[in-house]
């Protein structure tokens, strides 16, 4: 089959995690921290980072070592690997930042039942390069943080009336706290999903349209 | 895009595969665990340290204070002191005792509440607290340790006979504590717990400064070995400025 | 707070596994709209959760102390084998209950809720019986979310929603109410 240049390559998975397949957006993976992490945007980000080292660590691991693991045991050797880089993140970080390892407390070490990690090892990091394996684990990685920043950045302007810890709208905000609560979040995410599924409505009707209109 | 391998692996070669595997990730959790478990450390001891010289004011120096065998003891090196309940004695620069930073916690509102506060056995009043874990209901009993004027209650509370929670704006007494509108449940609890966690320890906290003679090189007092029970040269609670013979490390007037 | 009915009714409602601390979502929202099925994996749940908070007791009191970073690896591993063995169980006993739960049941290895629990059983320090009546209420909260959402999802299929809104989106915001109503049991067992 043709093989277009092993860089254009490895981008055009880079770039998918991020719109198309967005791990959150589009695949509905990784819910749980989703909702718990993003009462707050730098909480948001510290998550969207810790996920990034242990997607990116695992799948370059798990696609260094593919032709290695026996296939029985593959998915035990994967979870191996993803704790492993799990524990390594939650020590590294509660040395480096305390507060916010106390704010994310029990997530770090859920992000080894992040659906979407696993997941990716099973479905393209066992069997790609390693160069692609990280490019599509960035991509995830980035697409994953995006949509953590989005629903994180919303629910703390309306929940805090603030942004990264620096208030917005001044001490005669009223801020809706329940953005910052558990419901905020479920609805929140769900009023940003049905966005979404807005978004590609239009687009459909737009494809289909200009498609009516004949290919001239 | 190559698949897995498809062949079967033997049974050798799996048990290799995962034995390699656990012993690799073991020895590099061993390595982050152990380049991590002084800056832990650290960290822990400066946050304990700053919250304990929040609660008791003036207080330049501080110690663990341990329950062993039903008695109060310093804390010294040993290393049974993990396990054993723990309070705090705070000294200022002259090695008087400002009082002793009691950790408590309970239930709130929500969940559990974690704080830790100082009382000063000289006066019987609590000098401060300062909520260290709390899952309050954000905007509202969050205030408890956002609500600079809830904090004010606790810089000269009267223990005696018990701290007593009322509505906001009727405090007359000086053992009351003036609940925050709205986030009255988080408030008594607060005040709950610090009852609580006084029950519990003030009677066990000894009078005077028994332990004055183990106090930092700096401010031995003259005659120490004469026995335990010295008192440092001036009262132990004035917070008198220094005197002649005072380290020289104490600071230039404020 | 030591109270086992404290314990129980906080795990059940007050801070529900799913509804308050977000665990257990991906069955939350998978799961197909059946009220019986929910209920049949909340019950496997419970039973994972039970085992899985004798296993993290044991862990913690006999082998954690001496290589605590091994923890979120031995919880895992603990899980990992306990829903193999639960499938194997399940599979011998009740070969249409297997077939019914399909793919929901080896998932339970990544429900969060399972290893949350083993997480939050040791943060708060709980003992053997603690953390049992822990995973019961945890387990019942779990399954209690499930049946509930399952239940409301039987009913919103037949309502007339637009299609754009069908599918996660509606099931969020119908999560979210029901997170808003379980906001009422707050306080349940507070010092007031």
């Amino acid at each position: 089959m043709s093989a277009p240049t092993s860089s254009a390559q490895a981008y055009a998975e880079f770039v998918k995690g991020l719109w198309k397949e967005n791990p959150v957006f589009v695949q509905v993976l990784g819910m749980c921290p989703m909702l718990a992490v993003t009462n707050s945007a730098v909480n948001a980000v510290a998550m969207g980072a810790a996920t990034l080292f242990v997607l990116v660590g695992s799948s370059f691991l798990v696609s260094l070592l593919r032709n290695h693991i026996p296939k029985q045991v593959r998915i035990s050797a994967y979870i191996i690997i993803i704790a492993t880089f799990v524990t390594v993140i939650d020590y590294l970080l509660k040395a480096a930042a305390p507060d916010i390892h106390r704010e994310l407390g029990a997530f770090i070490a859920l992000i080894v039942v992040n659906c979407l990690i696993l997941g990716r090892q099973e479905a393209f990091a066992s069997r790609n390069t390693v160069k692609m394996a990280v490019a599509d684990a960035l991509g995830m990685s980035a697409g994953f943080a995006f949509a953590l920043l989005c629903l994180g950045s919303v629910r703390e302007i309306l929940g805090s009336g603030s942004l990264f810890g620096v208030s917005l709208f001044g001490p005669n905000f009223e801020p809706w706290v329940v953005m910052i609560l558990p419901p905020g979040g479920f609805i929140m995410l769900g009023l940003i999903l049905l966005f979404f599924a807005w978004l590609q409505e239009r687009a459909k009707a737009r494809r289909g349209a200009s498609a009516a209109q004949g290919g001239a | 895009m190559s698949p897995p391998p498809a062949t079967e692996a033997s049974s050798l070669r799996m048990i290799g595969t995962m034995t390699f595997g656990g012993l690799a990730s073991g020895l590099l959790l061993v390595g982050v665990f152990e380049f991590t478990k002084p800056i832990i450390a650290a960290n822990d001891a400066a946050a304990l340290e700053r919250a304990v010289f929040d609660v008791l004011p003036g207080t330049t120096q501080m110690g663990p204070v341990v329950l062993r065998d039903g008695a109060l003891a310093l804390g010294g090196d040993g290393t049974d002191q993990e396990d054993l309940p723990t309070i705090y004695l705070g000294r200022d620069t002259n090695g008087a005792i400002t009082g002793y930073a009691i950790p408590y916690q309970g239930t709130g509102f929500q969940d559990v509440i974690k704080l830790i506060y100082g009382y000063q056995p000289a006066g019987g009043v609590v000098v401060g607290m300062q909520i260290l874990d709390s899952k309050e209901t954000p905007g509202l009993g969050d205030k408890i340790f956002k609500d600079k004027a809830f904090a004010a209650n606790f810089e000269a509370l009267a223990v005696q006979p018990e701290i007593v929670p009322v509505p906001n704006g009727s405090k007359t007494e000086a053992h009351q504590v003036d609940c925050i509108t709205g986030a009255t449940i988080s408030s008594k609890a607060v005040v709950k717990i610090i009852n609580a966690g006084n029950a519990e320890w003030l009677g066990l906290l000894p009078p005077g400064d028994p332990w004055a003679a183990e106090s930092p090189p700096e401010q031995v007092p003259v005659g120490v070995l004469d026995g335990p029970q010295d008192e440092p040269a001036e009262p132990p609670l004035e917070q008198a400025p220094p005197p002649s013979q005072a380290p020289p490390s104490q600071e230039a007037s404020p | 707070m030591g109270s086992y009915i404290g314990i129980f009714m906080g795990a059940l409602v007050i801070n529900n596994f799913t509804l308050s601390y977000f665990l257990g979502l991906c069955p939350f929202f998978g799961v197909s709209g059946r009220v019986t099925t929910a209920l049949r994996l909340g019950l496997a749940n419970i039973f994972v959760m039970l085992i899985t908070a004798f296993c993290a007791w044991a862990l913690n009191t006999y082998v954690l102390p001496y290589a605590p970073y091994l923890n979120i690896i031995s919880y895992i591993l603990v899980i990992a084998s306990t829903v193999q063995f639960v499938e194997m169980v399940i599979k011998k006993l009740s070969p249409e209950l297997f077939r019914a739960l399909g793919i929901f049941l080896p998932l339970i290895t990544t429900n969060c809720a399972i290893l949350g629990l083993a997480i939050f059983m040791t943060n708060k320090g709980f003992g053997l019986g603690q953390g049992l009546v822990y995973a019961l209420g945890a387990g019942g909260g779990v399954t209690l979310a499930l049946v509930l959402m399952a239940g409301l999802r039987e009913e919103a299929e037949l309502s007339d929603i637009p299609s754009m809104m069908r599918g996660t989106a509606m099931n969020l915001i119908i999560a979210g109410l029901l997170s808003l109503a379980f906001m009422g049991f707050a306080g349940l067992f507070s010092a007031g």
